[in-house]
């Protein structure tokens, strides 16, 4: 392997990870925080990239006005939705969640079926990140995956500044160490899910959104991030925002290089990144540290 | 920030949610009303159905006895040990994949095929098992997927599985001794009374499995862990070997839905496999063995309904919206699965017949 494929699969590997980091970061913040299994967190992720989708004729080259009104509509989805089903599961335990929440993975299935049909369809990248950058001699980095990585990075920043300088973000941290305490000193325990819950389907979506015009949109494309997502918050450790980072760009190398390295066995990697991760700190890399 | 203290104790009363609300439920292999009376009943209703049902109704009977039997494996972990699992899939593919394999163009003895799909599916969970049950709670629940999901790709990615198509079994077992064929799993009847002897034979397992030392000390691993290794019992061990055998039980599923089918494919050991057997259990009402069984009945036979052309029309094409709208119906009304229904109605009577004392009495 030369210097630029390296460089190429190394660039690639950190988009990915990135991806991965902002739907790992909403699963990761509901579960430590309102302690709610969401099995549904990857069809937020479908969701958005249908929007992506769906709004594409609507806003043409204005690729980030799309994306910020995608977020807001997936923002206000995920509060209803909270209001709707997930504020009765508290009470209850976490067998009735993951019951909930693979109902809702069959119903959204079937109304995307309904809505889009199961044809894959491309979304466009915006005409002005189009092409890309030399790299080596024969190489060529497209624009609109360093967008991508740039776009994840800023927001991972943003949510990294939210949770440790601002008043919501303590509160989120306290909720995530200890919720009864928290729900004892008169915070509106159930206002912070809300916005929590919303967040993270935001912060799905908006993964999702970017991914489409590199993955384009199918049917089922969300399972298949769900599970990587677990595995992401297991190895991060779970409730953990930095964890779910490392644990992102890592699986984002293991499974880009297992795919270079070991093609037949590559789906395997992130499996067997986690096993040894599990053997060595069975609480994942970050235990609730922040 | 928290201390690194505070997160330790967090995390264990965390677990301890989990472990208490399994733990809460009625006592698995407690007396259930009838005792062995309806259980034997409902077996010999069954055998006698064949009389008077179609081959689609066997077909659907047939489907409904080995789910029932996973259904009822995965019960030894979730109602008696209280470890959730959801990647129980995993061990049902095993054992398909290990009967279709070893079946090869020739076909194999049960004698043969028995042992291997228990034993490999068995294997596995003896590894998963071991690395597992080094966490709790959650974790256990997530990192059981992630494993079943790495059989899945293993077997969906590589070419021993066939790929993603999977492979066909060319010729059902038999078993014979010496020339004469005592059991020809590819004759529809035969078929039907085999699998219909391996979920009474499973039941009565568990239930005997339940009911014994080795069952108890479960009861109390469920109940309250850290109290059992407080009064000196190695509670690994105990985990350990209940993870296997429920894997192995799974196994046996996996050989006679491998047989059923005549084909394997790695959706087998998909996690939506994985959460449906999980379903029926919540369905049925965890915390009891008859409770397994109704679920694998009713969510069978809900699939079917929804997805039948002949009664619900167009809609039918639809059918996951219907299953999933009634799934969150259910978790809505009845919290405690169909089991708990009756107790339920019950209370329900109960209290309206004490008010009403209240209000008759001066």
């Amino acid at each position: 392997m030369d210097t630029a494929t390296f460089l190429v699969q190394c660039l690639n590997a950190v988009q990915y990870g990135l991806l991965l980091f902002l739907v790992a970061s909403g699963l990761t913040l509901i579960f430590g925080i309102m302690g709610v299994i969401n099995l549904a967190h990857g069809s937020f992720y479908m969701l958005g990239a249908y929007l992506a989708f769906a709004l594409a004729p609507w806003f043409g080259d204005w690729f980030v006005t799309r994306l910020v009104a995608g977020v807001l509509l997936a923002a206000i989805f995920g509060y209803l939705l909270e209001w709707a089903f997930f504020s009765f599961l508290y009470e209850r335990d976490h067998l009735q969640q993951v019951l909930l929440t693979y109902a809702l993975i069959l119903v959204f299935e079937e109304m995307r079926s309904i809505l889009v049909g199961n044809d894959v369809h491309g979304v466009p990248a915006p005409s002005w990140l189009a092409g890309g950058f030399r790299l080596g001699g024969l190489m060529e980095y497209p624009w609109y995956r360093v967008f991508a990585s740039a776009a994840c990075l800023v927001v991972a920043l943003a949510l990294y500044a939210v949770v440790n300088r601002t008043r919501l973000g303590m509160m989120i941290r306290a909720g995530a160490s200890n919720r009864d305490m928290v729900r004892g000193l008169g915070v509106d325990i159930r206002r912070l899910y809300r916005i929590v819950f919303a967040g993270g389907v935001a912060l799905a979506a908006l993964a999702g959104m970017i991914a489409a015009p590199l993955s384009s949109v199918y049917p089922g494309m969300g399972s298949s991030v769900l599970i990587i997502c677990f595995v992401v918050v297991v190895i991060g450790g779970i409730g953990s925002i930095t964890g779910a980072l490392i644990a992102s760009l890592l699986v984002g190398f293991v499974d880009t290089f297992g795919k270079v390295f070991f093609a037949e066995w590559s789906g395997v990697g992130v499996y067997v990144l986690m096993a040894i991760v599990l053997v060595w700190r069975p609480e994942g890399l970050m235990k609730r540290g922040f | 920030m928290a201390s690194e203290g505070a997160g330790n104790v967090e995390v264990a009363a965390g677990a301890g949610d989990a472990r208490a609300d399994v733990g809460a439920l009625p006592d698995i292999g407690r007396r259930e009303a009838g005792g062995w009376l309806v259980p034997a009943a409902a077996a010999l209703a069954i055998a006698a159905l064949p009389l008077v049902l179609s081959p689609y109704g066997q077909d659907v009977v047939v489907r409904i006895a080995i789910y029932a039997i996973f259904a009822l494996s995965l019960e030894l972990l979730v109602g008696a040990t209280g470890l959730v699992s959801l990647g129980h899939a995993a061990f049902l593919g095993i054992g398909a994949y290990a009967t279709v394999l070893a079946s090869g163009d020739n076909g194999a003895s049960l004698a043969l095929l028995v042992p291997l799909a228990m034993g490999a599916a068995a294997a596995y969970a003896i590894v998963v098992g071991a690395l597992s049950l080094r966490t709790r709670g959650v974790y256990f629940i997530m990192v059981t997927l992630a494993f079943a999901q790495m059989a899945y790709f293993v077997v969906h990615d590589t070419k021993a599985g066939g790929g993603s198509d999977g492979i066909f079994l060319y010729v059902k077992p038999v078993l014979a001794v010496g020339t004469t064929t005592l059991l020809d799993l590819g004759q529809r009847l035969p078929f039907y009374y085999a699998v219909l002897a391996a979920l009474v034979a499973t039941y009565a397992f568990i239930a005997l499995l339940l009911g014994s030392r080795f069952g108890h000390a479960l009861a109390g691993i469920r109940v309250n862990e850290q109290r059992m290794r407080a009064t000196g019992f190695s509670t690994t061990p105990y985990k350990l070997a209940a993870f296997t055998v429920a894997g192995a039980l799974a196994g046996l599923a996996g050989l006679l839905l491998a047989v059923k089918d005549g084909a394997v494919n790695p959706e087998l050991l998909s996690w939506h496999e994985s959460g449906a057997v999980l379903l029926m259990l919540i369905f049925g009402g965890i915390g009891s063995l008859r409770g397994a069984v109704l679920g694998a009945i009713c969510f069978t036979l809900l699939k079917e309904l929804f997805q039948s052309e002949a009664l619900l029309g167009p809609l039918a094409s639809h059918w996951q919206l219907t299953l999933g709208l009634t799934i969150i119906a259910f978790v809505a009304a009845l919290p405690r699965g169909l089991i708990g229904l009756g107790a339920r109605v019950r209370g329900v009577m109960a209290g309206r017949a004490a008010r009403q004392a209240v209000r008759g009495s001066p």
